[in-house]
């Protein structure tokens, strides 16, 4: 039977990836953020999952104009990074595992997750970003990857309650399926930031630290936090957080953190980056 | 029954210097946001540099909506609809780094929107909301 033996949450910020591609990780800016990254380098050599289902957001680059899902699984074969407007990021196709993402697909719909499945698009920094952080520069990816476009652009988001139910349904789902593999669940995005308005630049320290506290053993305190909350303490851009929820939730009850990292600034954003090993 | 809500809708006005992006505004922008996500191909990226004006006529967009376009006034953009994931694509297109076009928006300088981030950010005090001023 396949099992969720590990969690990763980190933040995804564009300029990472763009640090990462013109070779500016060991600049003075940059060094201090990569840094927090070397422990699940090392780490990812012993424990390479065969399936990563990677919860993040697209940034208007494939959904959220035209169609905007609440949940949506990827379901086609490969994904391409996508150009969001200075080129795509030289990074390897990114393959993904068409039995799992079936099986969880149905399992989510008849769990009331009314899920939508894409059968082509393009994936961008939020996907991308994580993957270079854990795998670094590489040829290939060194698992199948299947994404989950959460929507936390367009109001009402789902709340934080809903996406821990999904990582609690997701969890349900992988434990169904009956080939023999090891995945792993990601949670992206945050941590506080706002891009917008006179208040961008907002950073809480506080509530970051303290969502972090929770996160790893009292998360079910986390699912009662509110959008507004979100909003109002981790700015607009920080209801990213959420996503770290349904990371947490399909790891069930407890969880030893293996590591945790906190840094101000990448850019415009707070960067956070725990790595959980589930309990057997 | 009515349902339980866990505050008013409105609230998400109550944030100093905040539009939050609702299903509406979403409607409000969807030409500009398709004019900002053709910026995604080269090709497109090249033509909008070589006439600006003549590019943005191509889109339903409003004249407000073009003539923000043309002035970078992101502030603006977001008053008319936009959010910056999308937008963002227009600075990409400049060659600005996203701090930059988000610095735009506080009425600080790059350089002082650059030290302000370096040295932790802006506090959430006293930004949390308009009602209660906190």
């Amino acid at each position: 039977m396949a099992r969720i033996s590990a969690g990763v949450a980190t933040s995804h910020v564009p300029a990472i990836g763009a640090a990462i591609d013109l070779g500016k990780t060991k600049d003075e800016y940059w060094a201090p953020v990569f840094q927090g990254y070397e422990f699940v380098k090392e780490w990812i050599k012993d424990n390479t999952p065969d399936v990563v289902i990677l919860a993040y957001n697209d940034h208007a680059s494939a959904l959220m104009l035209d169609i905007v899902p609440t949940f949506a699984i990827g379901f086609a074969d490969t994904f391409q990074s996508a150009d969001e407007g200075w080129g795509r990021r030289p990074v390897p196709l990114v393959h993904n595992h068409i039995d799992l993402a079936a099986h969880v697909a149905e399992q989510l719909v008849i769990d009331e997750f009314d899920i939508t499945i894409i059968n082509e698009m393009d994936v961008d920094h939020g996907l991308t970003v994580p993957l270079s952080l854990v795998f670094g520069q590489v040829e290939e990816w060194p698992c199948k990857v299947i994404p989950l476009a959460v929507n936390v652009t367009q109001f009402p988001t789902p709340s934080g309650e809903r996406c821990w139910k999904l990582g609690e349904a997701i969890r349900n789902a992988v434990k169904t399926f009956p080939e023999d593999l090891d995945v792993q669940v990601w949670g992206t995005g945050g941590m506080s930031h706002q891009l917008q308005g006179t208040r961008a630049g907002l950073i809480n320290k506080e509530f970051d630290n303290r969502f972090l506290d929770l996160l790893a053993h009292e998360p079910e305190e986390l699912a009662t936090w509110t959008r507004l909350e979100y909003l109002r303490e981790a700015g607009t851009e920080g209801i990213e957080l959420i996503m770290w929820l349904i990371m947490r939730a399909a790891l069930g009850y407890g969880v030893d953190e293996l590591h945790r990292f906190y840094r101000v600034p990448a850019s415009n954003t707070a960067v956070g980056h725990v790595v959980y090993q589930a309990k057997a | 029954m009515p349902r339980q809500r866990l505050y008013p809708l409105e609230d998400l006005e109550d944030i100093p210097g905040t539009k939050v992006f609702t299903a509406r505004r979403s409607r409000q922008g969807y030409y500009l946001h398709k004019f900002c996500m053709s910026l995604m191909q080269a090709e497109n990226r090249e033509e909008f540099k070589s006439g600006e004006r003549a590019y943005l006529d191509r889109f339903a967009m409003t004249e407000d909506q073009k003539q923000a376009v043309l002035e970078r006034d992101f502030n603006k953009l977001i008053d008319l609809g936009g959010n910056m994931y999308f937008l963002v694509k227009i600075a990409s297109t400049d060659g600005w780094s996203a701090q930059k076009a988000v610095g735009s928006m506080t009425g600080m300088s790059p350089e002082e929107y650059a030290t302000m981030m370096r040295d932790g950010g802006r506090s959430p005090e006293g930004v949390r909301s308009i009602k209660k001023g906190n």
